[in-house]
């Protein structure tokens, strides 16, 4: 649906229609006012409103006309866009403190371990969700760390809400795999462990994708009492072999994401790469492939496998018509998370242009993770989370003037 | 205390610049040291300024190469008071307190981090060893020159002394469980006490000698270090987070009167008029997230704000790799969003830390006289959208980014993570744009 082609006549009657509707709770009941309203599903709005009701929005387009009903707060702000989607964290696994009791995103006792799950493990009350949701992040698409060869799961979260049961989106999302040195067995006190290679870590993921594919026939044909029985770990691997969900690999190297798109080949997998430094270098076998790719934040450090990464990483891709989105990433020291929106910024100054950039954080980010029926855009039907801007957001010197997800206020500080 | 002693404009270095004056006109000139001025003329010669002022103010002399500069942003090079590219490598596991260790002696000039340093505009840093140890050594100050080894960069004082700090910690970081090494903060603070107080000694058994080679103590370099730091020939660059550590180094620094720089000081915030009281200038970090570790987990973008407001000298500094040098200039952006001043938020970049390092009256504005160490933006310097065009330090071209190889290093790709090839020859400035 396109809300700025609304016409002037059917604005109003859409306008009626809330008017006639029954005092609402206070709570779920927003109008932004925006100079300019990024809706990301068709031209920027001038003087355009965003009308929430119960959480969803109702109406978007042109303010002029438009009246607003009572009982509804009313933002204003320069610049609205839909609330931002970080495409890959760790926060809420990972916490500000970087104590063992806030670090949930990476269980070490084993390289293999897709049953995991992120909503088992993610802290609402995380200060570094709250921190992120200050710059316009609304949903974040979080979960187990890179770092092992197969880490765990993923899942889609909103920044908001007190149970995760309130906050979640999707439950999983992906199962995360790393391939490359980040996943490596080859420091002294491990140096008897698996993977210690390269070629043994391919071994190891392709044993194990072989075993589930054995499990799920066996599962699925066999009679009842000759069934296996139920396995966490094949279970998850087997959703992955039924392609309910994707497997992400953070790999970064070439030849480590050449392997990434070989295995998923061999097993017919859903494939997101993540992290990708050198993709630039494979754009034809990515692009054929069909691959979604969710680039490493700007800052990470350039050594090591990411000693060639790129600025222009992001522009590259996308202008190949490879979809792209943005992420903060996973962050083992100081700072504990980037924020996705000085990401997108970064983007947006190295070859992307400015929508281009805005959609790697909202509605490419959405489509990549599947949720673009709820979040990423600012329609009528999807779910009412908008950022506020005093100015063009990637500026540093503007600020996040509020946040509102599904209808509440949850941010009227500048940030 | 008076902190900043006056130190003679005189550089060694700074005659390697071209003989013939460069004139960069029509550019917007953020001098620092005044106001903005619009529509600028920067003339440099010799490797240094000659002229900063408006176009119609400004006469270029004869014989001057003209580079048209319309459309774009002049400011000083940027000064990183804390940058640890270069592969360093400085005290190890033997002890926490190792003042005999001098980081320049680990720097390899040709990592790729010293070109993302230029590709950043910065144009002078303060190499330090690490913050694992209460004290890790010697610091050395850098010129990013076109050089092929670590002296190429050095910068001397008036007496041709090579210009550095010393590095200190307190904190958690200094915390190890190893031989020799303190597990709480008031025995790192009794250790770094004992150890002044023996550098004292050591002073006065010197000065008792009088040069009476009878007399004098045997040569001790871990001595002679702290020995410049009692004498406030080298300043303290320490490592602190925490409130309670800046009190600390605060502390310290008065009961035995060495001259201190606060570096990251995530908690200042907290304790602003006491750092302000103590006149104690503070070289601050920015990140995007508070925490990493439980000393950071207060860090406020407001930090510069609160300093600022009460008359702290403040400079920002990237930490790389902490932060990228080629993204400095986000600092003081964020500085901004958090409520700091323009001006003083480009100062943190330039002439404070000039100031931090002994060196304001040679760097960090543009002024005649001053070295001719400036970056050519493409706009202006707090936005996301501005590019580093071009870094000149003492008159020479360092970095262009419409060269590949320099913009290899500025946007990064392949190739970008491999040491830079060597500087050959001496390569004139053809092709003035």
């Amino acid at each position: 649906m396109m809300p700025t082609s609304l016409s002037p006549s059917l604005s109003m009657i859409t306008a009626a229609v809330l008017i006639a509707a029954p005092q609402p709770p206070a709570l779920a009941q927003v109008v932004v006012r925006g100079k300019t309203v990024h809706t990301m599903a068709g031209p920027a709005v001038t003087d355009g409103l965003v009308l929430i009701r119960d959480g969803k929005i109702a109406f978007v387009g042109p303010a002029e006309g438009v009246p607003i009903p009572n009982g509804y707060r009313v933002l204003e702000a320069e610049v609205v866009t839909p609330g931002l989607i970080d495409a890959h964290t760790t926060v809420g696994l990972s916490g500000i403190f970087n104590q063992p009791q806030d670090q949930d995103q990476i269980e070490r006792s084993a390289p293999i371990q897709p049953e995991l799950r992120a909503i088992d493990a993610y802290n609402t009350s995380e200060a570094l969700v709250e921190w992120v949701r200050g710059f316009g992040v609304t949903t974040i698409h979080t979960g187990h760390a890179p770092g092992e060869l197969i880490s765990g799961q993923t899942f889609v979260v909103k920044t908001a809400g007190t149970t995760v049961e309130e906050a979640v989106v999707v439950d999983a999302a992906t199962v995360s795999a790393t391939i490359g040195p980040a996943a490596l067995k080859n420091k002294e006190k491990d140096k008897d462990k698996s993977p210690g290679t390269r070629g043994k870590m391919m071994a190891m993921l392709r044993a194990e994708f072989i075993k589930a594919g054995e499990y799920r026939r066996k599962r699925e044909s066999a009679e009842e009492d000759k069934k296996p029985e139920r396995d966490l770990r094949m279970e998850a691997l087997s959703r992955l072999l039924k392609k309910e969900l994707p497997l992400m690999v953070t790999a970064n190297r070439a030849q480590d994401i050449a392997s990434a798109l070989r295995l998923a080949r061999e097993f017919e997998l859903r494939l997101v790469l993540d992290g990708a430094s050198e993709s630039y270098l494979l754009i034809d076998e990515i692009k054929a492939a069909g691959i979604p790719v969710i680039i490493h934040p700007s800052m990470y450090r350039a050594t090591g496998e990411l000693k060639n990464m790129s600025f222009e990483t992001a522009a590259k891709l996308r202008h190949a018509g490879i979809p792209v989105a943005l992420q903060s990433g996973y962050e083992s020291y100081v700072p504990k998370t980037r924020v996705v929106l000085f990401e997108a910024a970064i983007a947006a100054a190295n070859g992307l242009t400015w929508e281009e950039a805005l959609a790697t954080i909202t509605i490419d980010a959405a489509r990549i993770l599947g949720v673009d029926e709820r979040v990423g855009s600012l329609e009528a039907g999807k779910d009412g989370d908008v950022a506020l801007f005093d100015g063009d957001p990637f500026e540093y010197t503007t600020h996040c003037t509020g946040v509102v997800i599904e209808g509440k206020v949850v941010s009227d500080e500048p940030h | 205390m008076v902190f900043f002693a006056s130190v003679l404009a005189f550089t060694l270095e700074g005659a390697s610049g071209q003989s013939i004056p460069q004139a960069l006109v029509g550019a917007k000139l953020i001098t620092i040291s005044g106001d903005e001025i619009e529509t600028g003329t920067l003339v440099v010669q010799d490797g240094r300024i000659t002229a900063a002022g408006p176009v119609d103010a400004v006469s270029i002399p004869a014989g001057a190469v003209r580079i048209d500069c319309a459309g774009k942003v002049i400011m000083p090079g940027l000064i990183c008071t804390h940058n640890h590219v270069g592969g360093i490598g400085g005290a190890d596991n033997s002890g926490p307190i190792q003042p005999d260790v001098r980081i320049f002696d680990s720097l390899n000039v040709r990592d790729a981090g010293f070109r993302r340093v230029v590709a950043g505009g910065l144009t002078t840093v303060n190499i330090m060893p690490g913050s694992g140890h209460l004290l890790s050594g010697r610091t050395i100050y850098l010129k990013m020159r076109r050089g092929n080894t670590v002296e190429d960069f050095f910068i001397r004082d008036a007496d041709g002394i090579v210009m550095g700090g010393v590095k200190m910690a307190n904190g958690t970081n200094s915390l190890r469980e190893m031989k020799g090494f303190p597990r709480t903060r008031a025995k790192s603070a009794a250790l770094v006490r004992q150890e002044f107080i023996n550098a004292g000694e050591y002073r006065e058994r010197l000065a008792r000698a009088g040069g009476d080679l009878a007399e004098t103590p045997a040569r001790d370099v871990r001595m002679e270090t702290l020995v410049d730091v009692l004498e406030g020939r080298k300043i303290v660059h320490h490592h602190t987070h925490r409130q309670d550590d800046i009190m600390t180094v605060m502390r310290l620094a008065e009961e035995f009167d060495f001259r201190v720089v606060l570096h990251h000081v995530s908690e200042g915030w907290k304790i602003a008029d006491q750092i302000a009281e103590a006149r104690v200038p503070c070289s601050i970090i920015l990140v995007e997230s508070p925490g990493g570790k439980l000393e950071a987990s207060e860090l406020a973008f407001e930090t510069g704000a609160v300093l600022e407001r009460v008359g702290v000298l403040v400079a920002y500094h990237t930490d790389d790799w902490i932060n990228d040098s080629r993204l400095f200039l986000r600092s003081p952006a964020l500085g901004v969003r958090a409520g700091m001043s323009r001006a003083g938020a480009l100062k943190a970049v330039t002439l404070a830390g000039a100031e931090m390092l002994d060196l304001g009256d040679r760097i960090g504005s543009l002024e005649p006289g001053k070295d001719a160490d400036f970056v050519l933006l493409s706009g202006d310097p707090l936005s996301v959208y501005t590019k580093v065009l071009q870094t000149w330090v003492e008159g020479e071209r360092v970095f262009d980014r419409s060269d590949p190889n320099d913009r290899l290093y500025a946007v990064g790709g392949y190739g970008a993570g491999d040491d830079a090839e060597p500087f050959t020859c001496c390569i004139a400035d053809e092709g003035n744009e």
